[in-house]
């Protein structure tokens, strides 16, 4: 008799259904003036990290024309190995050819920014994605199963909290080397296997008393079947959530390793400050002088970090009822 | 309350012994040992070497070094240091220890001050123009790069404006014909500052007994500004004063950095938990009778949220160890996270455990604290 009633198949009444729950989200999502920005300045940092490069042909085509071969040469936009041979001094302030100047080794400090965009978002969603990925999956697994499991994991989440994951990444660096992927895959599991797994267990537990579980259980499903299709669906907005919050913490552990050099990173925002700082330009009154060596790349990580940061917050608004308005 | 205390207390102890062999183990497996760099050193001849060899215990195999790491490590003694030679690593601890613990325990404590009025404040006018700008400047700087706002600081405070020393614990110039040590008289200090706290904490519970809001404020002020005046006084009888304000004056810089820096997480706690208590029907109540909108914010709202704080405020405090490593770089400040960093870059193998095993301790018994609390503070929570 049902059959009859709804013709439509499946997929198209589940793809409705996002769409109404997503319109509904955003709805709420809108009012959030805090996220919007946060969205926004993420939107922006994607676009300015995607056309990087576009930079150096427009410079090129602007400020090269009569010296072809110097800029064969030299290869002045270029974020690792550039030099600009039309200027004297290096770091030179911000001017028309370099709009945010040139660091101590010649090279434009725009083009390295911009090249570095698209890798910080690699990093921190990669981090970001593993953990939640692994927290997901173990949180859920041990409020079903509980017992040893449970108890593994969670005594293993005491463990992995014990340690200081600055200090630890730190110790870590000298035997293993740090690039852009090792270091997202060390920080998405240290922090995967750490609180996320106490947070999302809570909230499993809550959804495992649900009637529904009970009922998928008496028709017979697996356990695997009930906790993807069922545990893990319910805590996913939170798990996103906690995602949008990790993308912050990579990114400010990156920067931090790189700015102390034990990162094995050729370029990130870190470590343009990092060579600011061991070229001996921030100290003392030449911090004011040579501001554009560290101010755009702080702000830089400042303002993606935050970024998320708000993201997070107003998705937490739309997904934890508790702080909803009324 | 008690069976659950000491399970708690096994499990911790149990967490420590593994939680001590996995740093012992992190540690060897790191390449190459402290005797190394003087491997290109033509003075010390291969005798010497293996008497170095012997003397730091690299003759015996790991395992027996690792048993008896775990002997000492229960009588509380964790080896000597390699880089500060015949210096023991509790020693150089507790050494460091009281400056960074000085350093945090004041920013912590400032900035959950800070946090809690602007959380308790954003959250009781939602969605205004207050809550927005607190919540947005204070995710700012939650999110800031800290070294970033460490360069700015010491580029406002200390060059634009000259009126704080840039970096490093005291100005050597002043100390040089000095006849006691610095480390003594910042000992006092802590001294000073604790008894400072304790008499707060005493004028609090004594105020709270007053009848009128009046005497409670007269108490409060003159009780608290007369031991102010009476600690300074005994400094400047003491002729100790400007060395003393000077280790003040190095203090400001990282203090307001870091309280700038962490003032955001309470902040927001606060408010997340206002906004819950909020709609509870006692503030309706309280509403209704007709109460001043402070009086119900400050005496029925506020109170009721603070319990998450206070668990978070003793968590913090143990990490304050860990958390030092950035804000100690960035403003030279001798305390034990840049004994980690330098313990790392002289491959220092028995600091760099202690210093992490300690850490370790530390949190542990925070949490230990923290949950005690939370029973004595909430009578509906039973263990």
């Amino acid at each position: 008799m049902v059959e009859a009633i709804i013709k439509e198949p499946l997929w198209k009444i589940r793809l409705k259904l996002w769409a109404r729950s997503f319109k509904t989200g955003w709805e709420l999502f809108r009012e959030k003036k805090l996220a919007l920005f946060g969205l926004s300045v993420i939107i922006f940092f994607a676009i300015f990290g995607l056309v990087y490069p576009l930079y150096p042909s427009i410079m090129r085509a602007v400020f090269w024309k009569d010296d072809p071969f110097g800029y064969q040469t030299f290869a002045p936009y270029d974020p690792i190995i550039g030099f600009d041979p039309h200027i004297m001094n290096h770091p030179s302030p911000p001017s028309l050819r370099h709009p945010l100047g040139t660091d101590p080794l010649g090279r434009d400090i725009l083009s390295m920014i911009m090249y570095s965009t698209p890798r910080e978002f690699i990093l921190g969603i990669t981090a970001a994605l593993i953990t939640v990925v692994i927290g997901t999956i173990i949180g859920a697994s041990c409020a079903y199963y509980g017992g040893v499991i449970d108890t593994f994991f969670m005594r293993l989440a005491d463990i992995v909290m014990l340690f200081p994951s600055l200090a630890l990444l730190m110790v870590l660096s000298a035997f293993i080397d740090l690039t852009l992927f090792r270091l997202a895959l060390i920080i998405g599991m240290l922090s995967g296997f750490g609180s996320i797994t106490l947070v999302l267990k809570a909230q499993a537990l809550t959804i495992k008393v649900r009637p529904f579980i009970e009922a998928a259980k008496s028709t017979g499903a697996s356990d695997a079947y009930i906790i993807f299709r069922h545990i893990i669906p319910n805590i996913l907005p939170l798990s996103f959530l906690y995602m949008m919050l990790n993308v912050t913490g990579a990114i400010f552990t990156e920067a931090t390793l790189s700015f102390l050099g034990l990162a094995n990173i050729r370029m990130s925002w870190g470590v343009i400050i990092q060579m600011a700082e061991s070229s001996g330009y921030l100290m003392g009154a030449s911090i004011g002088t040579y501001w554009w060596l560290w101010l755009p790349a702080g702000a830089c990580i400042t303002l993606l970090c935050s970024a998320f940061y708000f993201l997070g917050r107003g998705l937490e608004e739309i997904v934890n009822p508790r702080l909803r308005k009324r | 309350m008690l069976r659950f205390l000491s399970k708690r207390v096994v499990q911790i102890v149990i967490l420590l012994f593994i939680y001590v062999t996995i740093v012992f183990w992190l540690m060897e497996a790191l390449p190459g040992s402290f005797l190394d760099k003087y491997l290109m050193n033509p003075k010390i001849t291969p005798e010497i070497r293996e008497n170095l060899k012997r003397q730091f215990g690299f003759d015996k195999p790991v395992l027996t070094r690792y048993l008896y790491y775990m002997k000492n490590f229960l009588v509380l003694d964790l080896g000597v240091s390699f880089s500060y030679f015949p210096k023991k690593v509790t020693s150089i601890i507790f050494e460091r220890l009281p400056r960074t613990v000085f350093l945090f325990v004041t920013s912590t404590l400032v900035s959950y001050a800070f946090g809690y009025t602007l959380g308790k404040r954003s959250a009781w006018r939602r969605g205004k123009v207050i809550d927005q700008v607190t919540t947005f400047t204070g995710i700012v700087f939650w999110t800031i790069f800290l070294p970033l706002l460490a360069i700015f600081n010491i580029w406002l405070f200390g060059v634009i404006l000259g009126i704080l020393p840039l970096n490093q614990f005291i100005d050597p110039n002043l100390w040089r014909n000095v006849s006691f040590s610095a480390q003594d008289l910042f000992l006092k200090l802590l001294l000073n500052a604790f008894i400072f706290l304790i008499v707060f904490l005493t004028i609090m519970i004594i105020s709270r007994r007053l009848k009128t809001i009046n005497a409670k404020r007269i108490l409060l002020y003159v009780s608290l500004i007369g031991t102010i005046i009476i600690s300074i006084s005994i400094w400047i009888l003491s002729g100790r004063a400007i060395y003393a304000w000077d280790i003040i004056k190095h203090m400001v810089l990282p203090v307001f950095t870091l309280t700038l820096y962490s003032f955001a997480g309470s902040m927001l706690v606060m408010r997340d938990t206002m906004l819950d208590v909020i709609r509870e029907d006692y503030i309706t109540t309280a509403k209704a009778k007709g109460l001043p909108d402070k009086v119900v914010r400050d005496k029925h709202a506020a109170r009721n949220a603070l319990l998450p704080l206070m668990t978070n405020f003793v968590i913090s405090l143990g990490f304050t160890i860990s958390g030092g490593i950035i804000t100690e770089t960035m403003f030279s400040w001798p305390g034990l996270g840049r004994a980690y960093l330098e313990a790392l870059s002289q491959q220092d193998t028995p600091l760099l455990i202690g210093l992490l095993v300690f850490t370790g301790v530390f949190v542990l018994i925070a949490h230990l604290v923290a949950d005690i609390l939370y029973a004595f503070l909430d009578p509906r929570i039973r263990y």
